[in-house]
This record gives structure tokens, sequence and C-alpha cells, in this order.
């Protein structure tokens, strides 16, 4: 073996140009590959903890069918206490939940005394919603983002509402809420600070404490629209998603409303009128992540024909520039396994020298960009840093596939040398 | 005791629809340890006998037998451990592996074709790079050295496996007259040291003379003669 290694690394050198071209070849694709894998998983990451740590949160549980009707805020198919009592009771037991956060969302006029338009208003408790969306201080652009958030008879609202409004920290407002009856009720508030819109689902509502919602709604009983539920990892997503929604099935509430005893499928509480959603589920920038996925792979393809018909090419060149030594080497007896050998290690050396240069640039690259703190922007979410991570099992993954790759693209011009006949290989010209 | 038996031996090539007799019924005997040479113009089946019996090709015809074996039917991995086991070849062309060095052009042989150990590799090699006079360029490649080395070098690997027979395509062709001359001499001196019967084919008429039994073919059919001189010399 070794000196079937050392024949190979041999005809590498003696055809260093070529060698050299194809393994850059292959080392850019395999550098290509592992940092799109680090910046858009970095992109991906911090996309995701910006949705789950400021608006949504890793999981929601509503009313069945509030979510489909999400648009129009429905107020009749808010979860009754019995049903909050025991979602909060199962929370409770769950390991990796870490917090929880119970809103009630409405939609209403809000109205700066000259001027009036509507609004998106999520009622929170502000010390729960704090815990389980904890970068919501820091989309505090104006205004004090000291604990608590809020108190009682004062808002955060969105820029886009503060600029359209001409609305100042400090300055009073009116919200008018129709309930669920119809009745219309209002109530001012305080503009206490000033919130960054985010991209996406919640991403441009306005907050007022819980009990000043369920007042403006002359709520009789402290329902809820939905819980909002921040994990303690994040990876932890399915399988605590399957705890909560087997946790949460057989328990029927109180009727309310919303119909009761759904289906059982994916992201229902079965039978318990009761929903569970995952922040995927919720929101768009879920698809945004699987087309991140898609082009992880289509880039990985596009590696795999770039290897592919890279190693071909150099393998067949290497075999009909050698066929003679060929036909010398099979003259004097050399067994034909041992001729696919060599030409199979030459394939292979190409690969695992190619996979262990591109991987070595990658890390570096990587190490530099984590280095340099490079910063972006993502709608208006500024100065966001892009900080590149690749797992080992990518590393591993995409280099095995390169070298696996170039194996094979050797397989069939070794496969012509180690068959080729002796008298035909001398006598080439 | 006779190494290579021909009966009847029959070769056709076939290009499209014409059928072209390279090799025409022809029977001869070669013995062992003896100095054969295959003499002839272009196209007269030298070469194409020599691959016979090199396993290299099949006859279409007639019986062919080596070191007391039928190789007129071997398959092609069978074919390929009688030729590593048997048979060492010297090419017109020298045919050295490029990357490898002198030494490992010699040791190449007894590690992919035979599997010696290491030291009595060495010892071989050693022992070979000596006696065709290379010992002093056994780190040199085929491309630091002359046509007449490489040749050298090409006939210690053709002996590295004490093959019983060597068979040489034109190895002098490519070399000037003084230098194939000593190529001969080199050939004829490691027949004499190890026994090995080598088998060469030639058109130069003073390379011929050196042989001890010359077979003249001519349009596919053989005469042979016996150059008694060389032969008495040889033996002697």
């Amino acid at each position: 073996m070794l000196s079937i290694l050392k024949i190979a690394i041999r005809n590498l050198a003696r055809f260093g140009r070529r060698t050299l071209l194809t393994s850059s070849l292959i080392t850019l694709g395999i550098v290509a590959v592992l940092l799109f894998i680090a910046t858009a998983g970095s992109f991906k990451t911090m996309m995701i903890g910006q949705f789950t740590d400021a608006v949504l949160g890793h999981l929601q549980v509503h009313r069945k069918g509030y979510v489909a009707s999400i648009d129009t805020l429905p107020l009749n198919l808010n979860m009754q206490p019995a049903m909050v009592q025991r979602v909060e009771k199962v929370l409770g037991k769950l390991d990796g939940v870490e917090a929880f956060s119970e809103r009630v969302k409405l939609g209403a006029m809000f109205s700066n005394f000259t001027e009036t338009t509507s609004a998106r208003v999520n009622g929170i408790d502000p010390e729960k919603e704090a815990a389980t969306t904890p970068l919501l201080p820091g989309r505090i652009s104006q205004g004090s983002k000291e604990r608590p958030l809020l108190k009682r008879g004062e808002t955060l609202i969105p820029t886009l509402l503060a600029r359209g409004m001409k609305v100042k920290v400090g300055d009073t407002i009116v919200l008018v809420a129709t309930n669920r009856d119809g009745s219309v009720n209002g109530k001012t508030f305080v503009v206490r600070g000033v919130v960054d819109n985010m991209t996406g689902p919640s991403g441009r509502d306005s907050y007022i404490h819980i009990d000043d919602a369920r007042d403006l709604l002359r709520m009789k009983e402290p329902e809820v629209s939905e819980i909002a539920i921040r994990l303690r990892n994040p990876a932890q997503l399915d399988r605590v998603y399957a705890q909560l929604s087997q946790e949460l099935i057989g328990f029927s509430g109180k009727g309310g409303d919303a119909g009761k005893g759904g289906g059982a499928g994916k992201g229902e509480g079965g039978g318990t009128g009761l929903e569970v959603h995952t922040w995927a589920d919720l929101s768009p920038f879920s698809s945004i992540v699987r087309m991140i996925d898609l082009l992880s792979v289509f880039i990985k393809v596009m590696l795999v024909s770039i290897v592919l018909v890279s190693v071909l090419n150099v393998m067949v060149m290497a075999v009909y520039e050698r066929i003679r030594e060929i036909g010398t080497i099979s003259a004097i007896g050399t067994p034909p396994r041992k001729i696919l050998s060599l030409f199979l290690t030459e394939g292979l050396l190409l690969g695992v020298g190619g996979a262990a240069l591109g991987t070595a640039i990658s890390l570096g690259v990587i190490y530099a960009l984590n280095v340099w703190k490079i910063t972006y922007s993502f709608g208006q979410q500024q100065n966001l840093v892009l900080s590149p991570a690749v797992g080992v099992a990518d590393v591993l993954i995409t280099a095995t596939m390169v070298v696996v790759v170039a194996l094979l693209a050797s397989l069939q011009p070794a496969w012509k040398a180690s068959r080729m006949d002796p008298v035909t290989a001398l006598g080439h010209v | 005791m006779t190494l290579i038996r021909a009966e009847g031996l029959v070769k056709t090539y076939r290009s499209g629809e014409v059928e072209v007799q390279a090799v025409k019924g022809v029977d001869f005997a070669i013995e062992a340890k003896s100095f054969v040479s295959f003499v002839g113009p272009s196209g007269s089946g030298k070469t194409t006998l020599l691959n016979m019996i090199g396993c290299l090709d099949h006859p279409s015809g007639g019986k062919l037998s080596v070191v007391d074996r039928d190789v007129s039917t071997l398959g092609r991995r069978a074919a390929a451990e009688f030729r590593g086991e048997h048979i060492g070849f010297v090419f017109q062309d020298f045919n050295l592996i490029p990357v490898l060095t002198a030494y490992e052009n010699i040791e190449y042989p007894l590690i992919m074709v035979q599997a010696w150990p290491e030291k009595k590799r060495r010892e071989q090699v050693m022992r070979l790079l000596d006696a065709v006079g290379m010992a002093g360029q056994a780190n040199k490649r085929p491309d630091q050295i002359s046509g007449g080395q490489k040749q050298r070098v090409a006939v210690a690997r053709a002996l590295s496996t004490n093959a019983e027979l060597v068979l040489a395509d034109e190895p002098t062709a490519n070399l000037d007259h003084d230098t194939a001359y000593r190529i001969i001499e080199l050939m004829k001196k490691m027949r004499n040291e190890l026994g090995t019967t080598f088998v060469f084919s030639t058109h130069d008429p003073k390379i011929m003379s050196e042989a001890e039994v010359i077979f003249t073919l001519e349009d596919g059919r053989m005469n042979q003669h016996q150059n008694s001189g060389k032969a008495v010399a040889a033996h002697a």
C-alpha cells in the first residue's frame, strides 16, 4: 500500500500544474460550501433568535382556531381562565421551559387627539414578557428601558406609529377598542417608550399592561389570547413541543365560543380546544430558513459536480497520457487490482488534499470573520454582528462527500486502466 | 531442457473485413539458458511471436508451452500471474516508470508483482544494480540517465524476480551501436551468471550475430540456424 501511495503521490507531483488546478477547484468548492453554511447559519440563527427572543418566544399556545384567524385578532377565541390555569400548570412541570408570558391581543383605534389610526396592541405582564422575550427591552429606542417595562396606564408604541402620528415619549394618547359583545371602550395612556419595528408577525404591535387590556375590553374573566413560551435550550424545541402537546391532550377546558375536541394532528393539543405552535409555524421567516437550507443543498450539489467533473477530467487525462506506462506495468505482471488501486489512490489523494486544504482555509476565514465582527442590517435592525460558525458534523459531511465523490470519479478511468490490453497499450503512440 | 515449445503456431489479426495472418504455423523449440534471437524485417512477425511467448497475446491456432505450461488459453489474470512469476521484459523504449528511481524501478516487480520482504528485496536490487553497472546511479530517475543506462536498469528489472525467461523486443533499436553492443554483452553476461534464457528480436545483423540460436522470420514463416561459434563460447 505504501508503494501505491508513493507512486500515486509522485504521479500527482509529476503533473503538478494540473494537480494544483484540480486541487484548487476542490478547495474553492469546499471553502464556498463551508463559508456559505457558516454565514447562512449565522444569519439564520441570529434571525431566529431575533424573532423568538424579541417577539414570538419559541412556542405559543392558543385556543384552537385562533391562529387561523389571527389577522382579525378574534376576541371570541381567547383562552378561558380554566384553560390558562391548565396550561400554566403543565408549563410549570416541564423542565425545558424557562419562562412564559400570557398576552391579550386586540385591535384598537389609536388617537393623538387630532388624528386617529388603527393599531394592534399586545396586553402583557411586563416582568413575564421580559423573561420570555429578553430582547424586547433592546428594541426600546426612545424612553426608559428600566424594568418594569410598563406600568399600568403606560404604552410602548412602534416607531412607525410614533412617526406617523407624531407622538413622542411622554405624550398622552387614547386607545379605543371594541369588545367581543360589540361595546366600545376607550382609555388614555402615556407613551413610555418607542420600540423599533421588527420584520414579521407582531413586529409592529404596541404594548400595554395586560390588566389595562382586560379593562379596555371589559373582560369579566381574565382571558388570554396567547401564551408565549421561552425554552432553556432552543435545540430542544421538538421535544418540548411534543411533551406539551401530549400533556394538553385530554384537557377539555371550559366551553366558550370555540369548538372543542378538534383533531389530534400536529399543532393541536388534540381534543382540548388548544393548539401548540412553534415559532416556525407562526413566522413567515421559517420559509426563508427552509430556502437557506435548500440553498445549502444546491451549493453542495454544485460542489459535488465540480469535484466529479474536475477529478474525472484529471483521471481520464492521467490514464490517457500513461497508456504505455500502464502497458508496461501490466506486461511485467502487475495484477489488475493493483493498477486499479494506483489510479484510485490518485483520485483519493486529490479529494483528500482538496478537502483538507479547503477545510483549513474555511476554518481560518470563519475564525477571521468572528475576530473582525462584521456588522450588517436586516430590516429595521442595525449593527447585527455576523457570527459565522460551522459544526463538526457539517465539516465532516462536506469533506467526506468530496472524498467519496473524488473516489467515485476516479473509478471509471481506474477501471479502464486496469482492464487495458497490454499489447494495445504498449503499442500506443 | 526445452523452455519454450511451439507447434503449428498461428496468429491472425482481423481488421474490419480483412484478415491478416502475422504468424503462419511456425514450429520451434528453445532450450533453457540459451541466448536466442528472432530476426527479420518489419512486419515479419517477430513482435507478434514475442507477445505470444510473453503471454501478452493469445495464439489464434497451434500449441504454445512456456516453462512446461500451455499458455495459449490463459485468461487475463492467470496470464498476468504467469508473467510476473516466470517472464521478464525489456522494451525498445526502455519503458521505465518515470516517477521511480533506478533502484525503485528494479524493486517495483518485487513489491507490486511478488511480495518480497524488504531485506531480501534490498539485497536483490543492490546485487542487480551492481551486476549491470548502475550501482552509482541507483537514486537517479529515468530522465537523469542515458539511454544505455536506462536499458541496463530495464535488464536488471527484468531479472529482479529471478525469471527463467527474459523477452526483449528490439532492445537495442534506440541505442547507438557501441551502447547496443554493450547491452547485448550485458544480457549475455547475465545469462551466463544467472542461467536465464534470453530471447530478443532485432534486425541489426551485427547484434543478431551475438545470438547462439537465430530464428529468421519472413512473412510469418520461420527458419532456424545455430550460430555454433557463439554457442560454444557461451557455454564454455
